[in-house]
């Protein structure tokens, strides 16, 4: 299981590198999002995988530790997709407006010269 | 009245410098945009506010009002390594005041124009400013990134304010660009909190000492990552290169708060870098000092090779910001607490003069109309001097005397010449290379450093002088602009902070040295931060 999930990040990692180096915005911004996903994944591993144990206890008093999972790394990863999702969307903006007001999607550069 | 711990100012107001710009954010949004005068009122008295509070936290901080000169407030009510704690210290109160007083001067800079050709500029700026505020007072690395995230999110709009072609595309440029460090962010979060199950900044100072190795390189690993962050916002030599251009495209008084933005950086670099990684941080100790170094040089020689290119004053200035980024992660680099002091002192002149620099460059440009300004870099670009020679003598307009007067002073400041506080903050850094390394004297590294720094002063002035005759003596037709009050105060004022620094040196000095003694010896940090007790729960009190 753990060697899935690596080499699921690793995959997402890498797919999101490379498109976030190619030149167009829409390409930037599918690399950005895989690059969340990833790293999303990545926090929620730090908690360790778990089967079968719950990330709380409405149970009073004290509790075998070993018996539940750690419940940070969940908290996090909600902050961190909300964050990122909504800085994502705010991108998405940008991407827009910059193609409207420039004419070209390119994130930095100039379109090339159409061959007629 | 028992449950308000020993000494008299409760901790909750500690959350003043981010709950305060929070609601007068959230108020302005409310506000239709017609009532900009209105808007910019409320602005200014939630900023006059957090500046209050801001000054009223150094001198509480300095004057033992609280256990240890160190301010903790628990959020929540819970203790030190499970909930999100609040600290301030001597370096965050400073940070503060330092952080408001560029926004006074860029909010009354925005006054006349600026805040009015977009919408919301008001709210983002207060935004801005509790995302700083908040990053420089956590003390918890998630939450960190939380207060990031949000002076990011903000930056992001005002970078855009007055939207064009030239804006939206370094906005693009600069939003991709910390979306990408903001997930470095993250992944280097995750794997310290895998290695050490903390992300207390104090509790991760304790436990560092303790991990086995397998953690340790996990740890080392994420701090790495972390940092690539950081060094990032704060401009090092191969991640700074956004900088220039975020600078060049932003409106002026937003260009004065993004120079506020990259000190955050360095801010948090000196903060998590000098507890964390201290003495008694076992085999880490120190670690990654040697790259912070040469990273540090190689940005000085970027920085300083920049400013010598440029033929654009924004561009100076953004090679200037660089220059001292690059200073100061080189002074860190050495992992000598000592010099934290002198460092301190520069950090706050050089933010001090780089952001009158921003706002002063706007109004050095309405001395040309459009064309004699084409004019003036053609004729430098094929270096003509065919150009007739006016006879001397000529009244100098008034407002001619303020800018000429008000570049040389950040000319000064920023190049670190005498007498303002730009060569006290030089003088300082040199001395304390040069006591502290000991009786043998300072080390080559340290020598390399010294001799750089002058070279690198040496670039400043050539290329200041080089933009000051360029600016003022070189086109012949240039037309007294019309300054507003509220456009030259603020660059006025912010340059007479810096004669403030000169005058009083001693007694700034001397609060700085407090504070670098505090960031020397992290003990007391981590002792205040974990040891701050709860406060004892109302309920359970009733019960008893």
């Amino acid at each position: 299981m753990e060697l899935v999930l690596a080499i699921a990040i690793g995959v997402l990692f890498s797919c999101g590198i490379w498109l976030v180096l190619r030149p167009r915005s829409f390409q930037v911004i599918m690399g950005l999002m895989l690059f969340s996903y990833a790293v999303n994944l990545f926090i929620f591993i730090t908690g360790r995988l778990w089967l079968d144990k719950p990330p709380l206890t409405t149970q009073p008093g004290p509790i075998d530790p070993g018996l539940y999972a750690d419940p940070l790394p969940q908290a996090l990863v909600l902050t961190a997709i909300v964050i990122g999702f909504a800085s994502t969307a705010l991108y998405l903006v940008v991407l827009l407006g910059s193609r409207g007001l420039t004419g070209t999607d390119h994130v930095d550069g100039k379109e090339r010269e159409k061959q007629e | 009245m028992s449950f308000w711990p020993a000494h008299a100012i409760p901790d909750h107001l500690i959350s003043l410098p981010i709950i305060l710009p929070l609601i007068t954010g959230t108020l302005l949004i409310f506000i239709n945009e017609r009532r900009h005068e209105f808007k910019l009122w409320l602005n200014a008295a939630g900023l006059l506010a957090t500046l209050m509070v801001a000054i009223a936290f150094m001198w509480l901080v300095d004057n033992g009002r609280f256990e240890g000169n160190t301010g903790v407030y628990l959020a929540a009510n819970w203790a030190a390594p499970f909930g999100i704690a609040l600290v301030i210290d001597r370096f965050a109160a400073m940070m503060l005041v330092l952080a408001s007083l560029v926004s006074c001067a860029s909010l009354t800079f925005a006054y006349r124009r600026w805040s009015r050709v977009g919408v919301h500029f008001h709210t983002l700026f207060q935004f801005l400013l509790m995302g700083i505020n908040g990053a420089l007072i956590t003390g918890d690395l998630f939450n960190l990134f939380v207060f990031f995230e949000v002076m990011l999110a903000a930056s992001y709009g005002l970078l855009l304010h007055g939207q064009n072609a030239v804006r939206i595309r370094a906005g693009m440029q600069y939003i991709a660009l910390n979306l990408v460090a903001s997930f470095f962010f993250l992944i280097g979060i995750a794997l310290i909190y895998a290695a050490s199950g903390t992300l207390n900044m104090a509790d991760l100072a304790r436990i560092i000492a303790s991990l086995n190795d397998a953690d340790r390189a996990l740890f080392e690993t994420g701090a790495a990552v972390l940092a690539v962050a950081f060094l990032t916002k704060s401009a090092i030599w191969p991640l700074g290169f956004w900088l220039p251009v975020a600078y060049g495209a932003s409106a002026p008084p937003v260009a004065a708060l993004l120079v506020l933005v990259t000190k955050v950086g360095i801010y948090v670099i000196y903060r998590l870098w000098l507890i964390v990684f201290a003495e008694d941080a076992g085999s880490s100790t120190g670690f990654g000092g040697s790259l912070l170094f040469w990273g540090g040089l190689l940005t000085i020689i970027y920085g300083a090779t920049g400013m010598l290119g440029s033929q654009d004053a924004r561009r100076v200035a953004s090679y200037s910001a660089i220059l001292s980024s690059g200073t100061l992660l080189a002074l860190l680099g050495f992992n000598r607490p000592e010099i934290a002091a002198a460092a301190l002192f520069y950090l706050v002149s050089s933010t001090l003069a780089v952001a009158a620099f921003v706002l002063l460059i706007e109004l050095t440009e309405r001395i040309y109309s459009p064309t004699s300004r084409l004019l003036a870099i053609t004729m430098e670009a094929f270096a003509s001097d065919d150009e007739a020679h006016e006879s001397a003598g000529v009244a100098i307009p008034g407002a001619m005397a303020f800018l000429g007067l008000a570049f040389a002073g950040c000319a000064l400041v920023m190049v670190g010449m005498p007498p303002l506080s730009g060569f006290i903050a030089k003088f300082g850094i040199v001395t304390s290379l040069l006591t502290v390394s000991g009786a043998g004297g300072p080390t080559t590294t340290g020598w390399l450093f010294i001799a750089l720094l002058f070279l690198s002063g040496l670039f400043g002035i050539i290329a200041m002088m080089r933009l000051g005759v360029r600016i003022f003596w070189s086109s012949p037709q240039t037309t007294s602009p019309r300054l507003q009050l509220t456009e030259a105060s603020p660059v006025l004022a912010l340059l007479l902070l810096c004669v403030v620094m000169t005058v009083s040196a001693g007694p700034v000095r001397g609060y700085m040295d407090r504070a670098g003694a505090d960031l020397s010896s992290g003990q007391n940090y981590i002792d205040q931060v974990l040891g701050h007790r709860p406060v004892p729960s109302l309920t359970r009190a009733g019960d008893q």
